[in-house]
């Protein structure tokens, strides 16, 4: 039986993942996975939460909502990340 | 996962301390929460219907009535069983909590009920364009408090909104920052551990209001602190529990010149003596919480 | 059971019997008999709801907005400047469609600051997407709580509901009420099972910001939501007379029409006052019916027009005004009336302001002068003789 509330009222979770921030950049992230120690701090600053970091993988950055703020090159203790201008 | 409970892909400026924030708290407080959430940046770079970056129940409560819609909230979940496992959070920013939502936050302490009103704070109404609030600091460049020929930027003093919570016999009031990631989920942690109305302020600088460059995020609230001007502290019934401790004393100046809106000070004479004043702030705060205490003087 | 009882306590008692989860409000004259005598029950373990002593009528409506979304049957009651007050979160409310049950006790606004009854507070709020009801009795006052929470949690409906109460008049006053019992009232109003919730396991998000690319469906679908409520609100009255033996149609009712010339249209206590009225005028022959307009919002514009279709004269007595303009309900009244082919004299007249003692005399006057006249705005029982301020 149909209610007369739209679904529209309300928004489903973590939907905004279908919204690739990644367009706004204009420097981008780019990590030496040689440096990296995995010290897992650029994840912990990361205002978009996309950065993982594994002992194994080392770090990495989903670029398809990373806003190239820079948060995780200035952090990086190793100096493992570096912003680079990007070629669109 | 790091956004299990906050998904990225919200409209935060970029270099948004407070989108780190609410992630971070949500990583701490896990998902056995609901979260009523004050009109402001957060609540509007979240939820562009149809889409929402929360994975934990959410409701937008409107700008001054936040603390009451959680008391409502948490009445439900008494009402029906739930509150021994659900926990309820009410994020505003300083309108949310420190202007407009005072009086519904007074409320919410004084009855005392299981909420924990977490403040994002980043001194000023960002999400309206930069308006001035009281949570400013003195000094402070916002579009209603702007600096001019006639004026040093906001000439009032920050509301001490934690000595006002404490002083409702908030059961844990503590001050967190961004920039100190683990600190601040040790805070949540500790305050959703623990029965009654509790009060948290996040410290979230703003690349935007505060005018600096997005990627000094974590170095201007780091400066926040070990200038004195925003010290951490803990406090468990109107008393001081625990505090973060400095290692040296920084000039005010290193944090102020990392900030545009702080730039009009160095330009005046005016300014000079405002710039004297912050710097008597920081050292009232390092002397009232004791930050450059070393341990054994304390015996 | 029947027993003399303050309006008041009628609606408490029917508001403990709807089983609320959670109760919040802020007092405010003439509200606080119902909101004491609510605490009392809790207080003695009649109630098990919670109560969230709340610190304005601003938090009352937003507690209950909270505990709502969270799937808690809740209560409110305020009136006047606690109505102005909540205003926003009323909208928020009715937007959210959360079927919340607010009893509203008709006080006037400030300024002046006056805590006696008229209409104007409903008046104010009668576009936030609240259905409302008014009662004319202490015990349709109780009546239409039960009907209230029946019509606001159905399905087709989910909306908020605002029952009107003139404050003093039906607050204040005793009279006998028959207060049903428990078993009857669950068979009636059954558990409150709600269409969506805050819940962990189903973390949605609500009242989220909605641009222009969604903000005109959402809307749409809220007023096509209230206006199709009416069904819902005759089936709720249509079940209560079903099982409590009492009740009118739920939308209007209507008394002499067959052979009425001249229909007085009002809404709420007054219509006591109105019938008596009218039957003193019928012994003299005058050809007068009335029409109780139960149901405010939806507006219930084809049950007004199939009402009046044969009155030669209308006449609206209303305790509110739309400034600027005249009273709304005659506005709306007139313009519902506006399709007819035959289109009668209509007369507007505002009374009771304020607490005015609306008596027999007032409605013979509006009766009298509209034989006459068929004036928009007539401020009935007024003198019009005022003292202005000396400019120097």
């Amino acid at each position: 039986m149909k209610s007369s509330v739209p679904k529209l009222i309300m928004a489903e979770p973590l939907t905004s993942a279908l919204n690739h921030t990644g367009s706004w950049r204009v420097f981008r992230p780019v990590a030496d996975k040689e440096k990296c120690t995995a010290c897992t701090l650029c994840t912990n600053v990361c205002p978009e939460g996309i950065i993982t970091v594994s002992r194994e993988t080392k770090v990495d950055i989903d670029y398809n909502y990373c806003k190239g703020c820079g948060m995780c090159a200035e952090i990086c203790p190793a100096k493992a990340i570096v912003m680079e201008r990007e070629v669109k | 996962m790091s956004n299990q409970f906050f998904a990225p892909g919200h409209t935060a400026c970029s270099g948004c301390a407070q989108s780190l924030a609410a992630r971070l708290v949500l990583e701490a407080a896990g998902p056995e929460i609901i979260v009523a959430n004050a009109t402001g940046c957060l609540e509007v770079f979240t939820t562009r219907a149809p889409q929402s970056s929360w994975g934990v129940p959410w409701i937008h409560s409107l700008f001054e009535n936040v603390s009451a819609v959680a008391s409502g909230i948490e009445a439900a979940l008494r009402a029906d069983g739930r509150s021994e496992k659900v926990k309820v959070l009410a994020f505003g920013g300083d309108g949310g909590t420190a202007d407009i939502g005072m009086g519904s936050l007074s409320g919410l302490m004084e009855r005392g009920q299981d909420v924990l009103y977490v403040c994002y704070d980043n001194e000023a109404y960002m999400n309206t364009g930069i308006q001035r609030s009281g949570l400013t600091p003195p000094g402070g460049n916002t579009t209603t408090s702007p600096a001019g020929k006639k004026s040093i930027g906001k000439l009032e003093g920050k509301k001490d909104m934690p000595a006002i919570m404490a002083a409702h016999k908030a059961s844990y009031v503590a001050t967190a920052n961004a920039s100190y990631p683990q600190d601040l989920k040790r805070k949540i942690k500790k305050a959703l551990s623990l029965p009654g109305a509790k009060y948290i302020q996040i410290l979230v600088p703003c690349p935007l209001g505060w005018r600096y460059e997005g990627k000094d995020t974590i170095l201007a609230g780091k400066l926040a602190v070990e200038t004195g001007l925003f010290p951490l502290f803990e406090m468990e019934n109107g008393v001081v529990t625990k505090v973060m401790k400095l290692k040296e004393k920084k000039s005010v100046d290193d944090y102020l010149k990392l900030q545009r809106r702080f730039a009009h000070l160095y330009k005046s004479e005016a300014g000079k003596e405002e710039l004297a004043k912050i710097q008597t702030i920081a050292d009232q705060n390092i002397e009232k919480f004791g930050l450059l205490e070393k341990e054994e003087a304390k015996a | 059971m029947k027993k003399v009882m303050e309006g008041s306590m009628a609606v408490a008692e029917a508001v403990k019997l709807s089983r609320p989860a959670v109760i919040a409000a802020y007092p405010i004259t003439p509200q606080t008999h119902i909101v004491e005598d609510l605490a009392d029950m809790v207080a003695n373990g009649e109630c098990n709801a919670q109560y969230v002593n709340v610190e304005s009528e601003h938090s009352a409506a937003s507690a209950v907005l909270g505990s709502q979304a969270a799937g808690a049957r809740s209560f409110t009651a305020t009136s006047s400047q606690g109505l102005l007050l909540m205003a926003e979160v009323l909208f928020n409310i009715a937007g959210m469609r959360l079927p919340l049950v607010l009893v509203n006790v008709n006080r006037a606004v400030s300024a002046p600051i006056n805590i006696w009854n008229d209409h104007q507070d409903s008046f104010a709020l009668r576009d936030c997407g609240f259905i409302q009801l008014f009662a004319e009795t202490n015990q349709e006052a109780a009546d239409l709580v039960f009907q209230a929470y029946r019509i606001a949690e159905d399905y087709r409906v989910m909306l908020p509901v605002m029952v009107n109460i003139d404050g003093f008049i039906i607050s204040h006053s005793f009279s006998p009420v028959d207060i049903p019992e428990q078993a009857k009232v669950d068979e009636y109003l059954p558990a409150y099972k709600p269409l969506m919730k805050l819940d962990t396991a189903n973390p949605i998000s609500w009242g989220t910001m909605g641009g222009p690319d969604v903000y005109s469906e959402i809307r749409y679908s809220l007023s096509q939501a209230i206006l199709n409520s009416k069904p819902v609100i005759a089936q709720a009255a249509d079940e209560f007379n079903k099982i409590f033996g009492r009740g009118g149609s739920g939308i209007v009712e209507g008394y002499h029409l067959e052979d009425a010339e001249t229909v007085i249209v009002a809404m709420g206590s007054i219509l006591g006052t109105i019938k008596e009225a009218v039957k003193e005028r019928r012994k003299a022959g005058e050809k007068i019916g009335i029409l109780k307009i139960r149901t405010y919002r939806p507006f219930p514009e084809q049950e007004i027009r199939e009402a009046l279709k044969n009155a030669k004269t209308v006449i609206v007595i209303s305790k509110e005004i739309s400034l600027g303009y005249t009273s709304a309900l005659f506005t709306e009244i007139k313009a519902a009336l506006y399709s007819l082919a035959q289109r009668p004299r209509m007369a507007g007249f505002i009374a009771g302001l304020g607490g005015r003692d609306i008596t027999l005399s007032t409605i013979y006057e509006a009766l009298d002068v509209s034989k006459k006249e068929e004036p928009e705005l007539y401020f009935l029982d007024t003198s019009k003789e005022l003292e202005m301020l000396e400019v120097n």
